[in-house]
């Protein structure tokens, strides 16, 4: 399309540079920005991209796991369904279509000086850059991950390399407390923290924003078509009306949220 | 000459720069596209189906994906009949001049009607797309589609009160287009629009349930394309109305097909959900693909393909 028409510029060309996997079922994607985008591209943790994928009608949503203002884009996908296993084939060197960035993201002052972060699964992914962005103001963030299992552990080295404060647990107690995140001291503890941001499975948002009404960021998944918010395939209620997943979140204040 | 090439059209005596519409459903209230490109490029915006009573829609998952396409069970969300035109019509034409169609679905006969004469009523607004054939909703929309006498009484009703041009958008989960389509024209529709989803369903073959909630939803997307062509040359054909063409249009030479096929219009929806910047792209691209195709005018290819 011509720069005529073109007012916000949604869609760019990646290249790949590093696809592999880390754990059972999760593969880490590094991908380098076109020259002509700007370096704050992606602005915020929390945001994603909506990635096309040859021979699929709709693009994968998937989590900003790391950005850094040369370019550099990590991403962490579950390979699940035919689409994210046809990216896990895709070789260093080839061009990747996005619509970046997309989505509200994390509000990182709000989570003051102490915060509380919990992922669950492949939602650990975007808690990464925002542990760094916490670090970066100068504030030191506690980091609670969960798994299935041994084999699905991921990324926990990472996270050590941000903040000493990391526990981790698996449902079958594999590695680190046997449960949930719920059972980690650091989140029953909650309420002595700042504030919390958590992403992870339905069942782990609901169980934590009854639990946590209060003081949360949590980033939702949903089935999705466009990502910016016009076909309403991923609108919610929340107390301030009907919301798109994609546009208006992923991140929503648990204050606003409503569980069933 | 690319640069000479003629791509308006007329609708009904509503005047298009080019044919080219983005659909019901999948453009939201257009205002929001204005953010990623000027949307006074486009041939007309027809916006998000509206009902009489605000609408949450239904349960998600709300989406599946399908081959060359996808599945939606949105259900007509919406804000309804009163917040549309004292919100969203004027916040789209703070930021779009061109032609505005508004969708307007119902659960019975009065509904339409009451929905319609607001719609109507609405400066903003050129045209009327009466949308019988939404198939995410129960006892109506599509209910409504699917039988002349129903589709005669709602049009006949709806055009005793709207003054504006009536297109009655039309569901291709029927036996007999043709004969849906007469009684829409017999019963005083301006134009036709058509085809609106046609009704699908995907499994999740791991957890053994339907993807979307509602189990069932519409089908869209460049799968669905040629069943569009199909049923736009048949209602073409048997109608004296102008038709708009919808269903799978994804490219330029899509917009030429369908239109050879008897559109005057053409709209489309779910290549904006992949594609933000579908319909520029279509929109620029149509000068060369008529240059190609020794075409200097694209009012003189509608029905083209009937041999008229």
């Amino acid at each position: 399309m011509t720069n005529k028409m073109m007012r916000k510029q949604l869609e760019y060309d990646f290249t790949l540079v590093r696809n592999e996997r880390l754990a059972e079922k999760t593969w880490l994607m590094e991908l380098q920005a076109p020259a002509d985008a700007p370096a704050d591209l992606i602005a915020r943790p929390g945001q994603y991209v909506n990635i096309e994928v040859e021979g699929k009608f709709l693009r994968r949503p998937i989590s900003v796991c790391d950005w850094t203002s040369d370019g550099r884009l990590t991403l962490l996908y579950d390979v699940v369904g035919e689409g994210t296993a046809a990216m896990s084939a895709w070789q260093p060197g080839r061009s990747v279509n996005m619509l970046a960035p997309l989505g509200n993201g994390f509000d990182v002052n709000a989570l003051g000086e102490r915060p509380l972060l919990i992922g669950g699964g492949i939602g650990i992914a975007p808690l990464y850059w925002l542990a760094k962005a916490i670090v970066a103001a100068g504030r030191k963030p506690t980091v609670v991950l969960g798994f299935n299992k041994g084999a699905d552990v991921v990324f926990v080295d990472q996270f050590r390399e941000v903040t000493d404060e990391v526990y981790v647990a698996t449902a079958n107690g594999e590695c680190g407390v046997k449960g949930f995140v719920t059972d980690v001291d650091a989140v029953k503890d909650a309420a002595s923290f700042s504030a919390y941001a958590a992403c992870g499975p339905y069942p782990m948002m609901r169980a934590l924003g009854t639990m946590l009404p209060e003081r949360g960021q949590l980033s939702l998944d949903e089935r999705m078509a466009c990502g910016f918010g016009i076909c309403m395939c991923c609108c919610i209620a929340t107390r301030s009306g009907l919301k798109g997943i994609c546009k208006a979140g992923p991140v929503f204040r648990s204050e606003d949220l409503i569980w069933k | 000459m690319e640069k000479d090439k003629d791509l308006s059209v007329s609708l009904c005596g509503v005047k298009l720069q080019n044919p080219v519409v983005p659909a019901s459903g999948c453009f939201g209230f257009g205002y929001v596209m204005s953010e990623y490109y000027d949307i006074n490029c486009l041939g007309a915006i027809s916006i998000k189906g509206t009902t009489r009573e605000p609408r949450a829609g239904n349960p998600l998952p709300r989406v599946a994906e399908c081959e060359a396409g996808m599945i939606n069970s949105v259900g007509l969300q919406n804000p309804g009949i009163d917040a549309v035109v004292a919100q969203e019509l004027p916040k789209l034409r703070e930021v779009y001049s061109r032609p505005i169609i508004a969708n307007i679905s119902g659960f019975s006969i009065d509904e339409y009607v009451e929905c319609c004469a607001k719609a109507d009523a609405a400066p903003q607004v050129d045209i009327i797309e009466l949308n019988v054939s939404c198939p995410n909703v129960h006892g109506g929309g599509m209910s409504f589609g699917t039988q002349c006498e129903s589709v005669a009484e709602v049009t006949r009703a709806v055009k005793a009160v709207a003054k504006k041009p009536l297109f009655v958008k039309l569901s291709p989960n029927v036996t007999d287009i043709v004969a849906i389509a007469r009684a829409a024209e017999e019963a005083g529709a301006d134009g036709i629009c058509l085809i609106n989803t046609l009704l699908g369903m995907r499994i999740d073959i791991r957890t053994r349930r339907a993807i979307v909630a509602n189990v069932m939803g519409g089908f869209s997307g460049p799968a669905i394309f040629p069943v569009a062509v199909r049923m736009v040359w048949q209602v073409a054909q048997a109608c004296g109305i102008p038709v708009m063409g919808c269903g799978g249009v994804s490219t330029a030479r899509d917009v030429i097909e369908m239109m050879m096929a008897g559109a005057t219009a053409v709209q489309v929806g779910a290549a904006n959900l992949r594609d933000p910047y579908a319909c520029p792209r279509i929109i620029e691209a149509l000068p060369a693909e008529m240059e190609r195709l020794g075409i200097s005018s694209l009012s003189e290819i509608i029905g083209a393909a009937h041999g008229k």
